[in-house]
Parts: structure tokens; C-alpha cells; sequence
């Protein structure tokens, strides 16, 4: 056991699947020298040289394209996009090439990569550096998501997807890359994708949130529980593939729930999380499922964020709202 | 003052095999191999009228016809070596069948089966929709070979109007800045769609974008195979020492852009006339003809065995059972999600719901 913050926990990882498999590599912007602008990569081209931490021109359809190319033909690529926000450039390439082939060609051809990108506010970045874009990826069918809130989790899920068959984009919440310390086991470990985590049971309210905003919620969760509130947090470590067992199990105990993302609401994984829940659990909830997410708007410049983003006031309140709310 | 003016780059276009059929440059392809770049043209272009024909009678789905082409495609394809990969765009027909790809997997592809298409034996990569998307591919491959010290070649097959895209741009400067071994090969046939050449681009031609990446640039006659080929054999050199290239290929497409398009809407027909004279085929049978290689018996007894094969491929597509849409689902991911298993099982009508 180490203690480690995310980033080092990353950073770990990626040194742990590089000394285990030489057909991983690591491409991106200033991903070399420079180990990343978060340091993910630090120290990794002093180890493995330039042929695998590749500093690649400024293009980010470049990285996912040329990394599909090289998916395809046997290597296993993790490319690295510097902010999520700059994601949109290379989303031919995520949506159309690498999610598509495996189905496209009939399971002929497959592209399995990892796409690693910060993203998320309350860091006070500027402009499209900040944003949520999970359900993008999860409308995309074809790759699977991934997002974690914690360093232990980040290197289980690493590991996981650099050794999944299919492309993974693996979101990493730049708010807490250097904001927990945790002790994580060194030895290589995986965590399964698609299995969301219990952090703690309750019977009252199922509390639902992913990645950035798990700093909030849980602090939310600690309010409430004060106030008498018996509260059950999931983390849902995957958003594809969703864990609707977990969900659905949690919310038949607690009856209601409430969702946190800090991506906007509409169109968000949250109204999916909502509509699964009316699918198969309508009898067994006695209020409606409410979301506290961004607002519906780009994301905001610095001055705002903390606006924007869900706070521990807007969780607790829309809690309290739910109960409010329920039939029994 | 050292400006660099647009049209003072001068291109000179490679040429071995006249618009008469004569050689006007050397070859080392030998007899045997002359031939088989004749058969497989003509095979390309016999496909090419009857996928047109069947799109017309409703039996196949919308296809993009490649006649005119079957140069610029045969000659650059015959010139790679088996373990090299290739990344066709949808009308590369002709440069796929001389990798391995059966007319079958064509008409299959046509159609909407879902194993239609290309096999990965074939070291040929999914037929690409996406304009220039390919060329990305491309580079990704041969950066794999060269990743793995593997002697083999990528080759991206692009059109003009691809070279108007990012990704083109992006894959150029990636190929020339890791020394990929990859050739870029635009087939410029004059119309990206509607779009005339000199709408898309500026340039005078698109070997000379070459420059701006630092990497060699060439211009040759698309529908020459001669030309075609004995270039392609010496990018195929370079590129295999880490110099990538790109090549133009000067040619036209004589079709529509596909079996929904109608070209007299803006094309003119003294300039189709024009190319038609360029026939790339026709030529390469007065060569043929004039070497002693070639007869109109044997030229009959092609004919006739190519209408049989094609017969075949497509009764062999025709008869392929439709696979179902639950088995279709089942390639999204490696193992289904547990959401798609269940619409497979809602699909099957077996579906349960909590």
C-alpha cells in the first residue's frame, strides 16, 4: 500500500501496464517531456522512451485516428486528450471510427483504446476546459465510459481498460486529481467496468452521483446524515455500461432518488438514470426522481462556476425536496 | 522579397502509356503481370455495369461507381505486396478485388448484409463513408508496422475532395513528422460529388500540398496502370524507409458519384468526351495488342469468364441468408452490455422486465 492522490495513482497505472505490455503506448499533446499537463505521464518517457510517450502534433483528431489505425493493427493505444472540451475536434473519430468498427465490420475489425481526458470545473479554467460531456459518449454506442472519483478507483479502472477489447474513454476529474489522498494497493488490480460502488448503504433516499461531483455529494451525504436522513450512495465508477442492477436494487429499498451530475441537465445521464428507474422500478418509488446538475448553458466562466457547478446546498436541498415530495 | 507564389510550383505529371497505348517510359512489370493488370480492369469495370445495373433493377442498395478508375486502382494496388495494408474509401472496388476481396463480399456489402465487406485477411480495412477519415487509419497502421519493426506499407485511398478535410491535413503532417511508413493516394477524378476540382482547392495540384509537410510529392497519369504502378513501386520504397508520399493520380470519374447522383446536372458533355479518350483501359489493350500479348479471341474468352464469376458472386450474395438484427446487436461490443442482451431478448420477443 501506497498513499497516492489520482494523479499519481494514474501515473502508476499507466507505468504498471507499460512494464507489463509492450504493445502499450502513450500518445498525446505534450504528453512527453513535459508528462502531461496534470504530470499523468510524469517520468514515463525517461523509462520507456519516446518510441511509447509520443508528443504528437496539435491535433486531436489526429491522436484518436492514427490511434484507431494502430488499435486495429495490434497495439494498444492510450491517447491522451488534454481537456475534455477539446474532445468535440476529434469526434469523428470517437463516434463514427473507433465506437463504430467492431459493428460495422461484423466483429471483424476492433479498436481496443483508451481515451484518457481531464475534465470538470471548480478549478477555474479557462473556456471549454471544464466541461461534463459523458453523455456524448453514452449516446455513441459502441464505446464504453468510464469515470472515476477516487485514486484507488482510478488505477483499478485503468487497469481495466487498458486490457478491455473495446475502446474506452476514461474521464478524469481534474477537481480531484490532486484532491484526496488514499492508501492504494501497488500490486495490479482491476476493477470490473460497469459495476457501480455502494459506498454506503441507507434506507431513505438513493443518492446517485460519478466522478467530479462525488466531492459534493458526499459531503451532502454527511449533512443529511446528521439530520437524521438514512441515505444510500452509489458511485457509478461506469456510466457505460450502466449498472442498472444496482440502481434498481438500491431505489426498490429506498423508494426515492435523486441524481448529481455536474454536466447540464438535459439529455443528461441523469434522465436516463430517471427513465430506467420509471421503466422498472415505477411501483416502488414514491416520489419523483429529481437531478441537480449544471444548468442548461456552455459551461460558465470562473467568476460563475460555483454557481454552476451542483453544491452541497443544492444537493441537500433537492434531498429535502424529494422527501417532501413522496406519497408515503 | 522571397515570396512563394502559388503558380510557381511546377508539376509535371509522370506518363508511361500514352492516351494510344504507346510506352513512352520504361517497365519492369513482366508479361505475365501485364496481363493481369488487363484482366483485372476489365473485371472492375464488367462489375462496376452490372452493380450499376442491379442498384437500377432494385437488387442491390446505392453504389458508387468506379469506372474510369480501374488505373489509377489496379495499377496502385498490384504494386503492393501481400502483407501491406490498404484503406479504401466506397468506390475502391477495383484496388480491393486485386487484394482479395471477393465480388461477393461487394454485392453483399451492397445489399446491407452485415458479413458483407472485408475481411481482415485481406489486409484491406473497412470501406470508409467518412471523407479522409481513412487516411488517419492509415497512419495509425503503418505506425503499428513501424512500431514493430514489420516491412510492411499503409496505404490511404482518398479522393480530391478528402484533401479538403481536417483529417487529411492531419494525417500528412503525422506521417511526415514520425516517418511513417505510409503512401497517400488521391485519386483526383475531378468532382468531389458536384464539385469541380477548382472549387475545392487552390492549389494546382494536390501533389504539391506534399511540400507543405516535408514529405515527397508526386502527379501521375490516374488512368495509365504503367505510370500508376511503377510509381506506387517506388513509394512503396520510400515509404518503407520511413518516407512517406503522397501521390495524385490524374484521372475521372466517368459514372456519377453514386447510383442517387445525376451527373449531367453539372458536368458538360465535351468534357466527358474528353476523358473518354483518356480510357484507361482501352489504351492498355492497344499496348497489349501491339506486343502480340493480346487477341479478340482471348479478349471474347475474358469477357465470358468474367460473366460467369460475376454470375456466380452475385447469385452467392443473393442466396446469403439475411442474418437478424439480434445478431447484429451482438457485435456493438465484445460481450453484449446487459441493456443490449436485453433488447436481444426483447427483439427475439422473449424480453422479461423486472
Amino acid at each position: 500500500m501506497t498513499e497516492m492522490n489520482m494523479i499519481e495513482a494514474i501515473n502508476f497505472t499507466l507505468r504498471q501496464e507499460m512494464e507489463k505490455d509492450e504493445d502499450v503506448l502513450i500518445l498525446g499533446e505534450d504528453v512527453g517531456r513535459n508528462g502531461g499537463v496534470f504530470r499523468a505521464t510524469d517520468g514515463l518517457v525517461d523509462t520507456f522512451g519516446e518510441r511509447r510517450v509520443v508528443d504528437t502534433p496539435l491535433a486531436e483528431s489526429g491522436i484518436i485516428g492514427t490511434a484507431v489505425g494502430m488499435a486495429v493493427r495490434g497495439l494498444k493505444p492510450v491517447a491522451e486528450i488534454q481537456f475534455l472540451g477539446f474532445i468535440y475536434e476529434a469526434m469523428d473519430q470517437i463516434a463514427a471510427q473507433a465506437a463504430r468498427i467492431r459493428f460495422r465490420s461484423a466483429g471483424n475489425f476492433h479498436a481496443p483504446m483508451v481515451i484518457r481526458a481531464p475534465y470538470s470545473g471548480g478549478v477555474k479554467t479557462p473556456e471549454l476546459h471544464s466541461d461534463s460531456l459523458e453523455a456524448l459518449f453514452m449516446h455513441s454506442a459502441g464505446i464504453k465510459v468510464i469515470m472515476p472519483s477516487s485514486p484507488s478507483d482510478a488505477k483499478g479502472l485503468l487497469n481495466a481498460a487498458i486490457e478491455d477489447p473495446d475502446p474506452v474513454l476514461f474521464l478524469e476529474p481534474m477537481k480531484l486529481y490532486r484532491a484526496i489522498r488514499e492508501n492504494v494497493e501497488e500490486e495490479r488490480y482491476t476493477i470490473e467496468i460497469g459495476k457501480a460502488n455502494i459506498l454506503k448503504e441507507g434506507s431513505d433516499i438513493t443518492l446517485i452521483s460519478w466522478g467530479s461531483t462525488m466531492a459534493e455529494t458526499k459531503k451532502a451525504v454527511q449533512m443529511l446524515e446528521e439530520n437524521g436522513y438514512s441515505i444510500e450512495l452509489i458511485d457509478l465508477r461506469t456510466i457505460v455500461p450502466l449498472d442498472e442492477e444496482t440502481i434498481i436494487d438500491s431505489v426498490m429499498k429506498t423508494s426515492r432518488c435523486v441524481v448529481v451530475h455536474e454536466a447540464v441537465k438535459s439529455a443528461g445521464v441523469g434522465a436516463e438514470i430517471s427513465a430506467i428507474i420509471n421503466e422498472k422500478a415505477l411501483f416502488y418509488i414514491s416520489a419523483p426522481v429529481l437531478r441537480v446538475t449544471g444548468y442548461d448553458s456552455p459551461y460558465p466562466v470562473a467568476t460563475v462556476e460555483n454557481d454552476w457547478i451542483p453544491s452541497v446546498d443544492r444537493i441537500v436541498r433537492e434531498v429535502k425536496h424529494v422527501w417532501e415530495l413522496s406519497l408515503d | 522579397m522571397n515570396w512563394i507564389e502559388p503558380n510557381s510550383i511546377d508539376v509535371t505529371p509522370i506518363q508511361h502509356l500514352n492516351e494510344q497505348g504507346v510506352l513512352t517510359g520504361k517497365t519492369v512489370i513482366n508479361d505475365e503481370e501485364k496481363l493481369d493488370i488487363y484482366k483485372w480492369m476489365v473485371k472492375a469495370r464488367r462489375f462496376d455495369e452490372l452493380a450499376v445495373k442491379f442498384q437500377r433493377q432494385g437488387k442491390i442498395g446505392t453504389y458508387a461507381p468506379l469506372t474510369g478508375q480501374e488505373a489509377a486502382q489496379v495499377g496502385s494496388a498490384f504494386a503492393l505486396e501481400e502483407k501491406d495494408w490498404i484503406f479504401p474509401s466506397y468506390r475502391e472496388a477495383a484496388a480491393c478485388f486485386v487484394r482479395g476481396t471477393k465480388p461477393s463480399s461487394f454485392f453483399k456489402y451492397a445489399m446491407g448484409h452485415l458479413h458483407g465487406g472485408i475481411l481482415k485477411e485481406e489486409g484491406v480495412f473497412p470501406v470508409q463513408i467518412i471523407i479522409g477519415a481513412q487516411a488517419l487509419h492509415a497512419a495509425g497502421s503503418a505506425w503499428a508496422d513501424q512500431y514493430k519493426n514489420n516491412d510492411a506499407v499503409s496505404v490511404a485511398y482518398i479522393g480530391d475532395g478528402a484533401t479538403s478535410q481536417g483529417d487529411f491535413h492531419e494525417a500528412m503532417n503525422f506521417a511526415s513528422v514520425f516517418q511513417l511508413p505510409v503512401v497517400y493516394f488521391v485519386q483526383n477524378n475531378q468532382w468531389a460529388i458536384s464539385v469541380p476540382y477548382h472549387k475545392q482547392t487552390r492549389s494546382l495540384s494536390i501533389a504539391q500540398k506534399a511540400l507543405a509537410y516535408g514529405m515527397t510529392g508526386v502527379q501521375v497519369d490516374g488512368n495509365d496502370a504503367v505510370g500508376v504502378y511503377e510509381t506506387m513501386k517506388e513509394a512503396r520504397s520510400l515509404a518503407k524507409d520511413g518516407k512517406p508520399v503522397l501521390i495524385e493520380a490524374l484521372t475521372h470519374r466517368m459514372g456519377p458519384h453514386t447510383t442517387s447522383d445525376d451527373p449531367s446536372k453539372y458536368r458538360s458533355k465535351e468534357g466527358d468526351e474528353a476523358w473518354g479518350k483518356k480510357d484507361p483501359i482501352a489504351r492498355y489493350r492497344k499496348w497489349l495488342e501491339g506486343l502480340q500479348l493480346w487477341s479478340e479471341e482471348e479478349e471474347q474468352d475474358l469477357n465470358a469468364s468474367i460473366e460467369d464469376e460475376l454470375k456466380q458472386a452475385f447469385n452467392e450474395a443473393t442466396e446469403t441468408t439475411t442474418t437478424s438484427l439480434g445478431d447484429a446487436l451482438g457485435y456493438v461490443y465484445e460481450k453484449p452490455t446487459n441493456r443490449l442482451r436485453e433488447q436481444i431478448l426483447e427483439w427475439k420477443g422473449s424480453g422479461e422486465s423486472k
